[in-house]
């Protein structure tokens, strides 16, 4: 598995600008080409990826975290889920990345896209939260409340069950994060990921049935 | 807990995934690509009534001509501004480029029916059921606005709503234009009220259904 790098400097966020025109090259080196800024380098990325270059596609998107990152931060994204805004934002880039025109700036593309997956995880979390019940009586008796070892205990199990994900098919790893995790609707998972229902069932019980198998050594 | 690992899975899964894409054409182009049919139906309207109906409408009342010109303006901005709203990264307030037009459109209507208010001299003989203009307009609309929310299909309007909405303007408007050409009354309050409804109802059924079609990315 080949590493992903950030090389070379990072551009202000407030300042992205439109650009007459764009090398469709690679750079060979980008951490030394100073002549390119970092939005051209990433624009050039974005052109060859767009023609199929597999190996400028992995630089550019994980050149673009710390943009989606700094994007959700500025849309008021709670720490906790910056994270799932870089992964909501890297998969809607993959499935529009036709939409990215070469001659104009990457960075603004992409912090359009990043800032809009931000506002609709506040309006998913949101909607989350408006539904949970908050009963301070209840979590005052819960065993667990202040039990450190079993929150330790539990974070582990967090962590196994993440690690467990993250080695899963795409497919099945998507519809776990989706339906699972996220505890979205079968609809608004599919309208996410762009999968049918019928898609998203059938990797989720694939799905499970690996996790089982993981954890328990089901067959 | 680090989420490195889990965007570095993410981002090789993409990257397995890639294959060439083709690039969406500028707004200006699929803008012309829409006017196009556009001015097929108007080649169609103009050969089965001539120009005399809109000459005549024109000279009895000019207000009529800048509404009529306000009306195009629109429709081309309004499409041109759906198009750009559909790229990530242009600015939003090219969504207020319709607006100058569409004043002009709808200034120039208000004052053609305040002047044959005023002044009826300047009023065409014939009268017409209102309604008419009205499903005239809902009959265009109605096919243009597929037409737009088809070629925006590949497009990535990351607010949905406000492209439908700038749809059912370009849609609206280029059926008011159509309508010109073979709409031989004077300008008079119930007209007016009939194209405003159109235009409205056209705007709102988009922006309704055409943002939910829009609203997969």
């Amino acid at each position: 598995m080949q590493p992903l790098t950030a090389a070379g400097p990072m551009v202000s966020d407030d300042a992205l600008p439109r650009r007459s025109s764009v090398r469709y090259r690679v750079p060979a080196n980008p951490a030394t080409s100073t002549a390119e800024s970092a939005d051209q380098r990433r624009a050039a990325w974005m052109a060859a990826a767009q023609a199929g270059d597999r190996v400028a596609y992995e630089k550019l998107l994980a050149d673009s975290i710390p943009l989606i990152r700094a994007a959700a931060r500025r849309q008021g994204v709670a720490r906790d889920h910056v994270d799932d805004v870089v992964q909501e934002t890297l998969i809607t880039v993959h499935r529009v990345r036709h939409t990215y025109d070469p001659s104009r700036s990457y960075d603004a593309w992409l912090n359009a896209i990043a800032s809009r997956r931000a506002i609709d995880a506040m309006r998913h979390r949101g909607r989350h939260d408006s539904r949970e019940l908050h009963d301070s009586f209840a979590l005052d008796r819960h065993p667990d409340a202040d039990d450190a070892s079993a929150a330790s205990e539990r974070q582990q199990d967090a962590q196994r069950l993440r690690a467990a994900i993250d080695e899963l098919p795409p497919g099945q790893r998507e519809a776990l994060e989706q339906l699972g995790l996220r505890e979205r609707t079968l609809a608004e998972a599919a309208e996410q990921t762009g999968r049918s229902t019928g898609s998203l069932k059938v990797n989720l019980h694939r799905g499970l049935k690996s996790l089982r198998r993981h954890f328990h050594g089901e067959p | 807990m680090s989420h490195a690992p889990r965007h570095e899975t993410l981002i090789h899964a993409l990257g397995a995934g890639l294959v060439p894409v083709r690039r969406l054409p500028p707004p200006w182009l699929r803008t012309l690509g829409w006017l196009a049919v556009v001015a097929v139906l108007a080649l169609g309207l103009l050969w089965r009534y001539g120009t005399g109906i809109a000459m005549e409408r024109w000279r009895a009342s000019p207000d009529m001509a800048w509404a009529t010109a306000g009306a195009v303006l629109t429709a081309i901005s309004a499409a041109w501004a759906a198009f750009a709203s559909g790229m990530p990264g242009r600015k939003a307030s090219w969504a207020w480029l319709p607006v100058a037009p569409a004043v002009l459109w709808i200034g120039a209507s208000g004052l053609g029916c305040l002047r044959t208010w005023v002044e009826p001299a300047a009023q065409l003989t014939r009268s017409h059921p209102a309604p008419d203009c009205l499903y005239f307009i809902l009959g265009f609309s109605i096919p243009l606005s597929a037409l737009l929310i088809w070629l925006l299909r590949r497009a990535c309007p990351l607010r949905p709503v406000l492209t439908a909405v700038l749809i059912g303007l370009a849609s609206a408007a280029a059926s008011a234009s159509l309508l010109e050409i073979c709409h031989a009354y004077g300008a008079a309050a119930t007209d007016l009220l009939a194209h405003a409804a159109a235009v409205v109802m056209v705007m709102a059924a988009n922006a309704a259904m055409g943002g939910r079609l829009l609203s997969r990315h």
